[in-house]
């Protein structure tokens, strides 16, 4: 189960060269600078550019190889616009409907019903998509994406035309389909909170091709990437939920380095869950402190130090049991403390969000 | 009580020009949409050439394109050279110098429509399985309703109203090749004013009710769909 990616487009100032596989389930962000040709690669998939030579193959489907080219109509994907590109002379249900009706009954593996209740659409069906909200637009947009019960689903920046309380409702929606539905989805977007929510997997772009490739966990946290180093650089980590503490709210995890606690979550025991720590978040102590306000304290090993953007701070990475955190400190706690790869410390993380 | 105000050959020139203008119309329409969608989506260096020239006929006096339809279709022209009908003075003749003459009117308005449906909702059609052809019908035709109905519309009413074009390739003969506007001149010509009144206020009225009924319905559209 993968998606074999060689492509290879020309154009004016600019060459996308793609030579990779990347899995056939799960969400894989392509991550990168606006222009480093990751919504230019989406296309290619999507059969929308005619002038890319190469192969494509997609679960063992070929759609494109050197004689054939399989038009974007005759491929079994879902194709979710930055804009939306709703259909304005259709209302909301002749949208949702468009691609639905137009593939064999027995291919039909998701039903419209299903799409609405998973999208919260069921009120808006009658109306037209010029009336409704842009966060609604897009969750519209991808029902009558996922109604064609595609083969893989490609999403092209779907938050980035929202503004912040649009991206708030539909984000929840978004991680419903990764966790109940089963499609492979390739994720545009060049922001790194809203793919640590959502990829599990990453291809990181640079000027039309890829400069790694990999778990996502792993990638953001790569000292030799940017995304580590970034103002709003953040460990992944997955943890399950062990118990509540009802007296205090809060909600009691467990992953491989040890145990955190969160505000508490409407979460059932055993369920897994993914956390995202930034690195700011993370304070580092020589011995384990007794008397703190911060309740998460894991203990942890120092990976390396690399240098910081910032020329007062440095981001240290932490192995915590099989995970990596990454820490950023000022650059005299690290002389006070006198941190050397393989360290024994103890990290402080000051917040935790169950993404 | 029609037959007290219009006279048979009146009546028939009045059936001529409706007939005349609906077939020109849908000829044009069949002709005019291929050409609309190539112009509007085109980046050909052609394109500014096949402008100029479907543009021609809102500048050129009617007598210089009937006069070159005239030659084209006559006795000597290219078309009988080549084992084809004489053409002129009639019917299909009529039709032919129509579409040149009424071509702008109905190319133009489509072609802006087409362009103004960006590649995004045909792409974005393409996606959910719609073919060519299903994306023609389910995307562009429904989004380009306003300038579908304004070609259409502009197309039927000029052809009612043209005069020199017809006058050089149709001449004048009462039931064949005679329309409304040649029918008013000779009723002048012949001092009939009470037949030329007639005719001209129902083409006026004719007219009127085309246009409001095309404006009417487009600001409807553009009401519900922005």
């Amino acid at each position: 189960m993968t998606i074999e990616l060689r492509l290879d487009l020309e154009r004016p100032g600019f060459r996308l060269t793609i030579d990779t596989e990347v899995p056939g389930r799960g969400v894989t962000a392509l991550f990168g600078r606006s222009g480093c040709g990751k919504t230019t690669l989406l296309r290619c998939v999507a059969g929308l550019e005619r002038s890319v030579r190469g192969r494509l193959v997609v679960n063992g489907e070929t759609w494109q190889d050197a004689d054939r080219f399989t038009p974007a109509h005759q491929r079994p994907l879902g194709y979710v616009f930055q804009e939306g590109q709703l259909f304005p002379h259709l209302s909301v249900e002749g949208n949702l409907r468009y691609g639905y009706r137009r593939i064999p009954a027995a291919e039909r593996v998701v039903q419209p019903e299903e799409v609405t209740r998973l999208l919260g659409l069921e009120t808006l069906l009658q109306r037209r998509v010029t009336e409704i909200s842009g966060g609604q637009r897009q969750r519209v947009a991808m029902g009558r994406a996922l109604l064609t019960s595609p083969r893989v689903l490609l999403m092209d920046e779907p938050l980035a035309a929202l503004d912040a309380i649009s991206k708030a409702e539909i984000l929840p929606y978004l991680e419903r389909l990764h966790d109940e539905l089963s499609v492979p989805v390739l994720y545009v977007s060049h922001a790194i909170d809203e793919v640590s929510r959502l990829a599990d997997h990453m291809l990181f772009m640079e000027d039309g091709a890829v400069r790694a490739e990999g778990a996502l966990r792993e990638l953001i946290t790569r000292r030799d990437l940017p995304l580590a180093h970034a103002e709003g650089a953040a460990a992944v980590i997955e943890a399950r939920v062990t118990g509540h503490d009802d007296r205090h709210h809060l909600t009691e995890l467990e992953f491989d380095g040890g145990k955190l606690v969160v505000s508490r979550e409407h979460l059932q025991r055993s369920v897994r869950v993914r956390v995202r720590i930034m690195a700011r978040d993370v304070a580092i102590h020589l011995t384990r402190p007794r008397d703190s306000s911060v309740l998460n304290c894991v203990p942890a090993r120092v990976l390396d130090v690399s240098d910081d953007p910032h020329p007062g701070h440095v981001l240290v990475r932490l192995a915590v049991g099989d995970s990596t955190l990454l820490s950023r400190i000022t650059r005299r706690s690290l002389a006070h403390l006198a941190l050397q790869p393989g360290t024994d410390v103890y990290a402080l993380v000051k917040s935790v969000a169950i993404t | 009580m029609l037959h007290q105000w219009i006279s048979p050959q009146d009546m028939a020139a009045l059936w001529l020009t409706l007939k005349l203008a609906a077939v020109t119309t849908v000829v044009l329409l069949i002709l005019g949409t291929p050409l609309a969608l190539w112009l509007a989506r085109t980046r050909s260096r052609f394109k500014l050439a096949v402008e100029s020239v479907v543009a021609l006929p809102l500048v050129l006096p009617p007598t210089v394109i009937g006069f070159y339809i005239l030659i084209l279709l006559g006795s000597q022209g290219p078309i009988q050279a080549l084992g084809g009908p004489s053409l002129a003075f009639t019917f299909t003749g009529l039709v032919i110098g129509s579409v040149v003459y009424s071509l702008p009117f109905v190319v133009q308005p489509l072609q802006n429509a087409f362009a103004g449906i960006g590649t995004g909702a045909l792409e974005a059609a393409a996606c959910l399985r719609a073919g060519p052809w299903d994306r023609f019908f389910t995307v562009v035709i429904p989004l380009s309703r306003r300038g579908l109905l304004t070609a259409i519309t502009l197309g039927f009413a000029h052809t009612v109203g043209e005069f020199g074009v017809v006058l050089m390739i149709g001449g004048n003969i009462p039931g064949e090749t005679q329309v409304v506007s040649i029918a008013i001149y000779d009723h002048v010509e012949a001092v009939d004013y009470a037949s030329a009144h007639v005719l001209s206020g129902l083409l006026l009225a004719l007219s009127f009710l085309m246009l409001f009924v095309l404006y009417a319905i487009n600001g409807r559209i553009k009401m519900v769909m922005p």
